[in-house]
């Protein structure tokens, strides 16, 4: 008679478990929809590639094209700012100049600092952040802390010599 | 009370007894300064912000392209519209505010010590509450200054490993922060406070199960309290009248002052505004992150720094009631903690690019935590020190009996363990 109740004990703490567990479990699946509504919608995907015309930027000069809702910069480097690239490594995080450009005289980074996302602005030689003070050289690579990486390239491919399109290698 | 209808109510609900329970006997000390005001205030701000929110809720637009407008809108074009806004804005500093003296106050007088912890727990998740309702809500007017301080706040995200790039993006739902970001913002915007009520109700279950602390320190015999109705209730309508005539000065005068000029030019993800600042009550925390210089651990320390206040009933190990009212030290250690805070708050508004400025933020934010790991060993040494100095009969009877009664319990666990063994 004990054992009798013991098993039944058994079997109704297993069913209690097992119950439990699926209803988690279904709980947790009901969770998912909810939770990946607030992933970035189709529309703002489609909003993936971006046609940029090279021919109007002056040696030198840097236009700020919109990418996924970011600003891309697009700075033709002159001769003496592809020589001052290519001599260092970067500082923080080292990478050769020639990893983060297709062709030297066309620097392709995405215009956001790696530290907080603000938009680094253009002065002297490279860029400066100041939200929090962060640099970059003219090759977009970290000079000065607090940023952590240096400014992130997009996929990008030539169309034409004047043609880029950003968001497709 | 009484009556026939308060007689019906009475034996399907109960009001009178709760009533009783809660206001018109609930015991208070007769000895609470106006220091005690500030909990009540916190209150009725919560309400202000909902009811004016509620309001400029049916006329502001939360759409990327229509939300800076629909400010313009309610400010220029809504009856008395200007009045909700301010009142929501002022009223936010206003909150901040009352809940900065309310925690110093606690802080001041160790009402956080046993057995208030609980309280002081669910205050402590209250303020996070209360950050995030008012980082949210600085998004909607889709200014300059609301899209920057919501790209460099869920920024911080990033940090969280291996999936911290798609976290930024889940909570924006964009790469960027944008349209999406706005509407989800105004959503949880609208949420939160009435989470916040639900989590009020239980900070004040919490209060009056434990009862309010006094400037004793002392747990003050029955004689000692009363009645919450009329004393308080009319104690704290006073302290009420003191602060809406400082809120209406800001309202009615300087609504702007507080607001930061950026804010009125319409967000630009393209350019980022060469000064950016949190509101000011975000400020020593802002600047706490700023002064480390690896952006893991900037985060993980700001996150500490607002959290730090939950140790302390773990921290503070003097049995000296009362707090800084009757410990010289710890009185030190709590005015230099906060004019600490006001650098940081000096340095988290300043440019970054000062290098001078970089290390006092650093110095700053090393006092601040510091100030918090030597509370174990100084109130301890402070304990003995004022001990051998000589404290009132009292206290030192009261100490003893605190004692003997740990003791005591510990003894009668330490049987009970036994007797099962």
């Amino acid at each position: 008679m004990e054992n009798d109740v013991k098993e039944g004990g058994d079997r109704r703490n297993f069913l209690i478990k097992l119950t439990s567990v699926v209803g988690g479990a279904g709980v947790a699946a009901a969770c998912v929809p909810f939770v990946s509504s607030m992933n970035p919608t189709s529309d703002v995907l489609a909003k993936a590639e971006t046609e940029v015309d090279l021919s109007g930027i002056p040696p030198g000069g840097v236009h700020t094209v919109a990418w996924e809702g970011k600003p891309v910069f697009v700075l033709h480097r002159t001769p003496e700012e592809i020589a001052a690239a290519q001599a260092s490594n970067g500082v923080i995080d080292p990478e050769p100049d020639a990893k983060r450009v297709k062709k030297p005289e066309w620097l392709i980074v995405i215009g956001v600092c790696t530290h907080m996302g603000c938009v680094p602005t253009k002065e002297g030689p490279g860029w400066t952040c100041h939200c929090h003070g962060s640099q970059y050289d003219d090759s977009g690579r970290v000079v000065r802390g607090p940023a952590p990486k240096n400014l992130e390239v997009p996929p990008y491919h030539f169309e034409s010599d004047t043609k880029i399109i950003i968001g497709k290698a | 009370m009484s009556g026939p209808i308060i007689n019906w109510i009475d034996k399907r609900f109960p009001l009178t007894s709760f009533v009783k329970h809660e206001l018109t006997d609930y015991p208070t000390p007769r000895n609470l300064s106006y220091w005690w005001n500030f909990g009540f205030l916190a209150g009725i701000v919560l309400v202000l912000q909902v009811a004016t929110g509620i309001f400029l809720a049916m006329h502001y637009k939360a759409d990327a392209t229509l939300a800076f407008d629909s400010i313009q809108h309610i400010m220029r074009e809504v009856n008395y519209g200007w009045l909700l806004r301010y009142m929501h804005a002022v009223g936010a500093s206003a909150f901040f505010f009352v809940i900065f003296v309310h925690m110093a106050r606690t802080l001041y007088y160790g009402s956080f010590r046993a057995p208030r912890e609980l309280l002081w727990w669910t205050g402590q998740g209250l303020l996070l509450m209360l950050m995030a309702t008012a980082f949210m809500g600085y998004l909607l007017p889709w200014g300059q200054m609301s899209f920057w301080g919501a790209t460099v706040i869920t920024n911080l995200f990033k940090v969280t490993p291996f999936i911290g790039d798609d976290i930024v993006i889940w909570l924006r739902g964009d790469y960027s922060v944008g349209d999406d970001t706005l509407t989800r913002f105004f959503s949880l915007h609208y949420l939160f406070p009435f989470l916040i009520i639900g989590a009020v109700i239980v900070h004040l279950v919490a209060l009056h199960t434990v009862k309010s602390s006094n400037p004793s320190g002392i747990d003050l015999k029955a004689k000692d309290n009363i009645p919450f109705h009329p004393y308080f209730t009319a104690k704290d309508l006073y302290g009420l009248g003191i602060f809406l005539i400082v809120y209406s000065v800001f309202v009615f005068f300087i609504p702007n002052s507080l607001i930061e000029p950026a804010n009125n030019v319409p967000a630009n993800p393209m350019v980022t505004p060469s000064h950016i600042v949190p509101e000011w009550y975000f400020l020593p925390f802002y600047a706490i992150l700023r002064s480390v210089p690896n952006m893991f651990g900037g985060v993980v320390a700001m996150a500490l720094s607002v959290m730090m206040f939950a140790f302390m009933p773990f921290l503070d190990r003097s049995r000296i009631p009362g707090g800084a009212r009757y410990r010289p030290i710890y009185r030190l250690q709590f005015y230099l903690f906060l004019i600490d805070m006001l650098v940081l708050g000096y340095v988290g508004y300043v440019p970054p690019t000062n290098h001078n400025i970089v290390i006092v933020g650093q110095v700053a934010t090393f006092c601040y935590f510091a100030s918090f790991f030597v509370v174990p060993f100084v109130s301890k040494m402070e304990e003995n020190w004022l001990i051998k100095r000589g404290l009132p009969e009292g206290i030192m009877e009261l100490m003893e009996r605190e004692k003997r009664d740990l003791e005591a319990r510990k003894e009668e666990q330490g049987r009970r363990k036994g007797d099962r063994i």
